[in-house]
Order: C-alpha cells, then sequence, then structure tokens
C-alpha cells in the first residue's frame, strides 16, 4: 500500500511518520507512537474517547486521516502534565471524583481543555456543548462538571 | 466512632493512572509476536452451517491460524447450563454467534481474511417472539430440549383467591419493558498469552469475572485450573456485561495462542460488541392487584416472562431475583408470583446492572400509582400505608428483622428535597399551554449480594513489607465502580496507616482465591468483609508482635497515623519501624482474609424462604416538563435517596448515584435495542442513543446511612439500586403531566403522543 510521510508535532515532540493512506490519526497514536491514552469506543465520531487537540481543535482521530496531518500540532492526553507536574484539569478531575472506569476520562479531558485554551470561564452550558460528543457511562457527567466549573469560577450572567 | 480513612471522600487511587493515560485497559497492551484475532459471525439469526472452507483465508497473507468447533476440545460452556456455544458447530441460534476465528500478524489482515473464510448456510425459520417461544413452538430452539423454558421460579404467600375475594376494588395491568445494551464505553478485549509465569495460558484483558473467565477457559481447552491465569487491572465499564461474553472471547484467543503458540488479542470494535454481547431482558408482565377501599393491598398475582435469546446464561438467576422483588416493599398477605424465562433466536440476554429489577419496579411502581389514581389516595400516603417496616414479613416470608427498614425515612427525605408535596399539588392543578409538568416517585428493596443464588464468599491477600509498605489485592475486580479505593481506605483504617502506603494489585486468579463475580453490588459487602478480615489478622500478629518486642502491658495496641499507640498519646513506635523488626524476627506478616456471608434459604417448592441476608432501600423522585405537541418529554430533576448502610467514601457514592439515576434515565427514555427477527439495526452509538451531558438533569443524591451489622463499618450496596428506580420515577411523572398511563418502556415521543410505537418490529408493544 502507498505509504505518505508526514511531519507531526505530537506533545511537543516532533515525528516524521510514514503512514498508509488511510491510517487513522488514531491508529498512528495508538499504534506507532503507542500513545494508548488515546481511546477508541465507536470508531464514527459518536463517542468522543478517541478525542486529541489538533492545532488547537478538539477533534475526533478516529476520523481524521494522518496522511493529511503534515505539519500539524497534536496533544494527547498523554501530553498534558508538564515535568510530571499535572495540569490543573487532571487535578480538578482527581479531585472531584470525575473518574471512574477512566475510559472516557482521556477524550473529556481533552474536550474540556480544548474548551477552556479558547474561553477560560465557560458557563455550565458552554461546557456542556463542548462535552457533548463525548459520552461516559459511569459518570452521569455530573462530577465532570463539577471538576471544570472548579477551575473556571462563578459561572458568567 | 469517628474514623480516620472510610466514610471520607478520598480520591479514586487508580484515578492518576487514568487521567495521565497511564492506565492500560485490554486493547493497550502489547506482547512480543503478538498476533491479532478476528470472529467471523454468523450471517443469519437461525441457520444450519452445512460446510465451512478456511483454505482461502489460511493462504491470505499473514494468517497463522483459523479455528472452527471441530478444533475446540469442549465447545459448550456457561455459569448455570452449559449450552454456550463457543463457535457454532452445527448451528447458529443468534446472530452474534462466532463461526471460525482467524489470527493474523496484523488486524487488518485477520480482518481480510475473515472475509474470505467459505461458509455454507441453510437459513433456517426462528422464533423471535416470546409468545411464540412459550406456546408450543413447532420446534424448540435447542433442538435437544422438549420446549423453550429456561426457567421458571415461583413465589407463593398466603392464598391469593382470598384475598382477591376480600378486596374492594381489583386492577389488572400488563406492562412490558425493552432490550437495551450496556453501552459500557470499552467494547471488550482479550489477549492470551502462552506459556507465560509457568502457566499455560495468562488471559489478560477487560474481564468483569476472571474467576468465571479461568472456568470456561479451562473447562473449553479441557485443562486444570492452575493452568490459566487471568489477570485483570483497568477495565472500561461494564455494569454486569463483560461475563460469558468475554469468557467466550477469552477461550478463542487461548484456543488461537496454543494453535501458533503466540500470544493473541481480540478487540471487538462497537458493532461486533452491540451484534454479540449480551443485553437487558425485555420483560412482558401481567399485574393483579387487589386492595380495600382505603388502600390497604391485599393480593398481588404476577406473571412475568424474560426473553432470554439464544442461551440461558444468567437468566435462570435473573429471574429469580425477580420472583423475590417482584411486589417491591410492600406487606401483602396473599402473593403468587410466577417469573419465566424463554429461549428465543434474539440476541441472547444476561446480567446488567439492576438484574432482573429495572423491569419488574416499572411495572410495580406504575401499578401503584394506578391504584392511588383509582382509589382517589395520594401516591405517597398509598405507599405510606403498605411500606416494610422493621420486622415486616416480605412477599417471600422472610422477617425483616436484622437490619433497619429504612423505607420510611429514604422516602421522606426524597419528599422533603424534592419539595414533593407542593409540586405535586401545583401540578394537579390545570396547567395551561403545551408543557406540562408532572412530578413522580418510585421506591424499591433490594438484596444485597448474590442471595441463594451461589455460594457467596471473597478472599483478600494483604502483605505487609519489610519497609511498611503494603499489598493489597482482592479476588474482586475493578470495574470502575471504584472497589480499589473503597478496599484500600478499609485496610488503612484497621491497620492505621495512610492508604498512599497501599499498592493495590490487580486481580490475578492464581494469587487470590476464587472470589466469585463482581456482581450483585456485593463488593462493598462480601470483598469489604473480606479485606477487613485479612487486616484485621494482620493487625493481630503485628500487634502480638509488637507488645512482646516492645514489652507493653496492659491496655491494646492502637494503630493510627501511622504509628502504634499504647494508651493515649503514647507511641511505642512507627508502624515502618516495626514492619522491619517483625521482619528481622521473622514474623510473617502476610494473611488471606476470608468472608463467607451468612446463611439463607430458598425454597424452589414453596417459594418461600430468606433468600437475601440484608436489604437496601430507595426512593427516587423524578420532575418532568412534556411538551404534549412533540411529545419530548425533558427530566428537569431526579432527587435520589438511598440507604447504603455507611458510605466509606461518600463522593464514590454519589458517583454511583449520578451514574445510575443517568443510565436509568437513558433506560426510561431513550435506549432500546431495535431486532426484526433477530436482526440488531442499532448497532453503534449513531442510532443507539444513550444519555449525552445535555441530557443530564439537575440531581439531587441523598446519603442515607443506617450501618448494617454485616457489612463492613456497616456498609451495604449502592452500584444496582441507582439504576432501578429512574425509568419508574419518570413514568409516573409522565403520567401526571399527561395524564396518560404509558406501560412500556422506553417513553419514547411516539408513545406520549399516541399512546403506541411506530417502530416496527422490536418486541415492544
Ligand atoms: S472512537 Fe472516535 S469518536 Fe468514538
Ligand atoms: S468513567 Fe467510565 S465511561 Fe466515563
Amino acid at each position: 500500500m502507498e505509504k505518505v510521510k508526514v511531519r507531526l508535532t505530537v506533545n511537543g515532540n516532533s515525528f516524521c511518520l510514514e503512514v498508509g493512506a488511510k491510517e487513522r490519526l488514531l491508529d498512528t497514536l495508538r499504534e506507532q507512537l503507542r500513545l494508548t491514552g488515546v481511546k477508541e469506543g465507536c470508531s464514527i465520531g459518536e463517542c468522543g474517547a478517541c478525542t486529541v487537540i489538533l492545532n488547537g481543535e478538539a477533534v475526533n482521530s478516529c476520523l481524521v486521516l494522518t496522511g493529511q496531518l503534515d505539519q500539524s500540532e497534536v496533544v494527547t492526553v498523554e501530553g498534558l502534565a508538564q515535568d510530571g507536574r499535572l495540569e490543573p484539569l487532571q487535578q480538578a478531575f482527581i479531585d472531584h471524583h470525575a473518574v471512574q472506569c477512566g475510559f472516557c476520562t482521556p477524550g473529556m479531558l481533552m474536550s474540556a481543555k480544548a474548551l477552556l485554551m479558547k474561553d477560560p470561564h465557560p458557563g455550565r452550558e458552554q461546557i456542556k456543548t463542548a462535552l457533548e460528543g463525548n459520552l461516559c457511562r459511569c459518570t452521569g457527567y455530573q462530577q465532570i462538571i463539577e471538576a471544570i466549573e472548579s477551575l473556571t469560577g462563578p459561572e458568567r450572567e | 466512632m469517628s474514623y480516620c480513612q472510610v466514610n471520607k471522600s478520598l480520591t479514586r487511587v487508580d484515578a492518576y493512572a487514568k487521567v495521565t493515560g497511564q492506565a492500560k485497559f485490554g486493547a493497550d497492551l502489547t506482547f512480543p509476536d503478538m498476533l491479532y484475532g478476528k470472529v467471523l459471525r454468523s450471517k443469519y439469526p437461525h441457520a444450519r452451517i452445512k460446510g465451512i472452507n478456511p483454505e482461502k483465508a489460511l493462504e491470505y497473507p499473514g494468517v497463522e491460524a483459523v479455528l472452527t468447533a471441530k478444533d475446540i476440545p469442549n465447545n459448550l460452556f456457561g455459569v448455570i447450563i452449559h449450552n454456550q456455544q463457543v463457535l457454532a458447530e452445527r448451528e447458529t441460534y443468534y446472530i452474534g454467534d462466532g463461526i471460525a476465528v482467524v489470527a493474523a500478524r496484523t488486524r487488518e489482515a485477520a480482518e481480510q481474511a475473515r472475509e474470505l473464510i467459505e461458509v455454507e448456510y441453510e437459513e433456517l425459520p426462528g422464533i423471535y417472539r416470546l409468545e411464540e417461544a412459550r406456546d408450543e413452538p413447532v420446534k424448540p430452539v435447542h433442538p435437544e430440549m422438549a420446549d423453550n423454558q429456561v426457567a421458571h421460579h415461583t413465589l407463593r404467600k398466603g392464598d391469593v383467591k382470598l384475598g382477591f375475594a376480600e378486596a374492594e376494588i381489583i386492577l389488572e395491568r400488563e406492562y412490558s419493558t425493552q432490550l437495551i445494551e450496556h453501552a459500557y464505553l470499552e467494547p471488550e478485549a482479550v489477549i492470551a498469552v502462552p506459556a507465560q509465569h509457568s502457566t499455560l495460558l495468562t488471559i489478560y484483558g477487560s474481564v468483569q469475572n476472571p474467576y468465571a473467565t479461568r472456568r470456561a477457559v479451562a473447562g473449553v481447552l479441557q485443562v486444570p485450573l492452575a493452568q490459566i491465569k487471568v489477570i485483570q487491572d483497568h477495565l472500561g465499564g461494564s455494569f454486569g456485561g463483560k461475563d460469558e461474553n468475554v469468557s467466550a472471547m477469552a477461550a478463542r484467543a487461548a484456543l488461537l495462542a496454543l494453535k501458533t503458540g503466540k500470544a493473541v488479542k481480540m478487540v471487538n470494535d462497537r458493532v461486533e460488541s452491540m451484534l454479540e454481547s449480551y443485553k437487558r431482558h425485555p420483560y412482558q408482565m401481567k399485574y393483579k392487584v387487589g386492595a380495600s377501599k382505603e388502600g390497604k393491598i391485599l393480593a398481588m398475582e404476577i406473571k412475568a416472562e424474560a426473553d432470554s435469546g439464544a442461551y440461558a446464561c444468567q437468566t435462570p438467576f435473573v429471574t429469580w431475583r425477580s420472583v423475590v422483588q417482584a411486589t417491591g416493599p410492600y406487606e401483602i398477605p396473599h402473593v403468587k408470583t410466577d417469573t419465566y424465562g424463554f429461549y428465543t433466536n434474539n440476541v441472547y440476554t444476561g446480567a446488567m446492572r439492576g438484574y432482573g429489577s429495572p423491569q419488574v419496579i416499572f411495572a410495580q411502581e406504575s401499578l401503584l400509582d394506578e391504584l392511588a389514581r383509582e382509589l382517589k389516595i395520594d401516591p405517597v400516603e398509598l405507599r405510606l400505608q403498605n411500606i416494610y417496616h422493621n420486622n415486616s414479613i416480605t412477599a417471600s416470608g422472610q422477617r425483616l428483622d436484622n437490619h433497619q427498614v429504612s423505607l420510611k425515612e429514604v422516602l421522606e427525605r426524597a419528599l422533603t428535597a424534592s419539595e414533593y408535596k407542593a409540586k405535586y399539588r401545583e401540578y394537579s392543578q390545570r396547567q395551561p399551554g403545551e408543557k406540562k409538568r408532572g412530578i413522580g416517585l418510585a421506591i424499591s428493596y433490594r438484596g444485597c449480594s448474590l442471595g441463594a443464588e451461589a455460594i457467596d464468599a471473597a478472599a483478600a491477600n494483604i502483605a505487609i513489607l519489610n519497609d511498611g509498605s503494603i499489598t493489597l489485592s482482592c479476588g474482586l475486580a475493578e470495574n470502575g465502580q471504584g472497589l480499589k479505593t473503597i478496599f484500600s481506605q478499609i485496610a488503612a483504617e484497621i491497620l492505621g496507616v495512610d492508604p498512599e502506603r497501599i499498592n493495590y494489585l490487580p486481580v490475578d486468579t492464581s494469587a487470590v482465591p476464587d472470589s466469585g463475580a463482581t456482581v450483585a453490588s456485593r463488593s462493598t459487602m462480601v470483598g469489604g468483609n473480606a479485606v477487613k478480615n485479612a487486616a484485621e489478622k494482620l493487625k493481630k500478629t503485628f500487634a502480638d508482635f509488637v507488645a512482646r518486642e516492645y514489652e507493653t502491658t496492659g491496655a491494646e495496641l492502637v494503630f493510627r497515623d501511622e504509628q502504634i499507640y499504647n494508651g493515649p498519646g503514647k507511641a511505642v513506635t512507627s508502624f515502618s519501624e516495626a514492619a522491619a523488626a517483625a521482619f528481622y524476627q521473622g514474623v510473617l506478616l502476610n494473611a488471606t482474609g476470608w468472608y463467607l456471608s451468612p446463611d439463607i434459604s430458598w425454597d424452589e417448592e414453596t417459594g418461600s424462604g430468606n433468600p437475601y441476608f440484608t436489604y437496601v432501600y430507595g426512593c427516587q423522585i423524578a420532575e418532568v416538563e412534556v411538551d404534549i405537541g412533540t411529545g419530548e418529554i425533558s427530566v428537569l430533576r431526579i432527587t435520589a435517596a438511598h440507604d447504603v448502610g455507611r458510605a466509606i467514601n461518600p463522593a464514590g457514592v454519589r458517583g454511583q448515584i449520578y451514574g445510575g439515576v443517568m443510565m436509568g434515565l437513558g433506560y426510561g427514555l431513550m435506549e432500546e435495542v431495535e431486532t426484526e427477527d433477530g436482526y440488531i439495526s442499532n448497532t453503534n452509538f449513531d442510532d443507539y442513543l444513550i444519555p449525552t451531558i445535555k441530557d443530564l438533569p439537575e440531581i439531587i443524591p441523598i446519603i442515607v446511612e443506617n450501618p448494617d451489622p454485616n457489612g463492613p463499618f456497616g456498609a451495604k450496596s449502592i452500584g444496582e439500586p441507582t439504576l432501578e428506580l429512574a425509568g419508574a420515577a419518570i413514568a409516573n411523572a409522565v403520567c401526571q403531566a399527561t395524564g396518560k398511563r404509558i406501560r412500556s418502556l422506553p417513553l419514547n415521543l411516539e408513545r406520549v403522543l399516541i399512546g403506541s410505537s411506530l417502530r416496527k418490529g422490536g418486541r415492544s408493544k
């Protein structure tokens, strides 16, 4: 099968990768780079478990072909903590019991992170909209919202 | 009593690994030379297999093995009735039946090769409706059986004829519930590794019940249990759903691993998972109730029939829990209940959070509201007149005298927090406009743990190492519910240490005695007691040693704050120092704890007994707004009060409540696996809808604590009670809002608007 060369920055490291024309970003991350924090739950863009931040936007990595991403920048859950220091969102998820089985957690964190990068003080409705594409079967979402709101301050009117 | 570690919302011991992406789930593991396995599944729900030709698949580059039923030493397995096929041999019984498995060097090769396996089928007529399965089918689903009945349980109390004769009002109603999917976010994944750890096969992956999987794999391969090791660490949700289907997957991977001598990984994609995995039983129920004019319930007669699908799986036990609990928590002198399960060629049904309770609760709580309406009594008053109290005799004849029966308390706490009375009054007035509001409630009692289904025991190992650090493991599995944290808290409380000292190890079936299944909301109670037992044994040995070594006299030593005290304020030594000293003196600081739950009984003949050793009580109240123009139902608020005995971790309990309520909301309003003649039409999250964050109403969790003498620190159950009530409460609220009683779930738009579902086929009316 034909291979495509792409340069990618993933979690701050640059890679030059050879990928198949149909290779999904999800597979590149999980299989080539062994970033298994990126999860696969549905493969069709409905569950959000595979969410990563691509050039500043939260995307479902199961729907993106790596071959089209030359010169792009990707952040996965593994890239959130810096030098062993958790990112505040991660700490908030721990403190607010926003994690149960943890399978949705990486995707949730990435969607939330993308939101906070754009707007550090979103209201509850904006949080819900940003996380609408991330399914969680365990937590009922409540403690996830509480975790995020602990960082965003009181809701704006 | 004040605690240092329990009854506190400590953060989860596995949270760090999960927020950093370090937690490895089944699909994340790799092994050297690992192959990828894929299953070819049936093309038809019911067909005869006339021939299988794997030749082309075997020739596909990268393929190392193709196996079919004839390669399997023992093709049948099952927890209760051994009739589930690892791979279909002569016939396929449902659409998810596997026919062949392929192992190849890449996933793509396995998928491609699977398509090249040639199967010659003869499509056969199937049985897809419960009535058909029940009423003398031409040919039973399993040809070797006389009929399609999987199970029939009875419960008898008093004499219903007498009861109905005394009744001043009699109501007869039919209810039905739908087929639903667990929808755990992580699809099933298993890896079988040969010749590792001096063991024939080691199985890793998303295994909810490691000992059941070990039993199934050993049985299929016909090898000793000691040659199969199952290791389970992080699992992405299960809710009862990763048991028999994962055992089948493990057995298939094991067969391929033995055949090729290499590790074999099998991961389902979502569609495969939806097609093959078992679901929640749909029920059809007939309820008849007789009461006095004042609202005293005198008699209840119940018939509940469950579609078991192609295999028996857990149907005998699921329908048994239903027979015990079908009346709900009401003192009724005369009861006659019959529950049944029948084979069909539909996808099979098994354990799912609730386990035979959400169905009967929907019926019984709808019925209570219907009765209240007929009698013109307030639904709360009707319940208060009839609910269980201390020393009540249940429908099965059990006297509730060994724990606090807190139904009235949970009900009242929920009523107050939800402002039920004022809202009920308000919404009973005429509501102008299209949008109508309503409020409704549901209550339940639930037997804790397995009940008289099976031996109910669990084990835990704790070791204190010579630097004072601790390892802890238990035979019950962390499925996301938080058991690692709860058990760490219990051990830390007793040993007087910080939970940080404890390294919680994965389940390893070769290292911890068989602890049964992680089901029935039994972990905190049964597993927690095992952990407590291990910690207490250790503490005793340790205290004896410290008393000798440090020549303390008199008072019992106190383990607290990482120190060992001889009376208030007098630290004898630190935990770590004493651990080192004990090691160098040859003291064994290693203990296996064991807990066997109290005696229970069930007499199938008389349909009575003491089926559970204790119960939990819950009440949920739903407030809804229905747009009678569009049929859209918005849930505004759910108040959920649950007696958990003692909350070992209150934030964890709230997490269970939020998650359970949302799952109950999905059950009540949106979820249904749609089938037509055995084919499943919604096989992914684009058309099998589960609640999203946008569906989240305000949820008010209320934790009620009446410590149970049989629970560790008084703790009981919470996982399942949280999910079983919301569907019924929402249905009652919708009825108050619209005046329309909907007797089948889910309460979708069409049912609200025109009273019946427009969906074709399916098994709901
Ligand atoms: S796996 Fe990508 S959205 Fe579900
Ligand atoms: S924590 Fe399990 S799916 Fe979200």
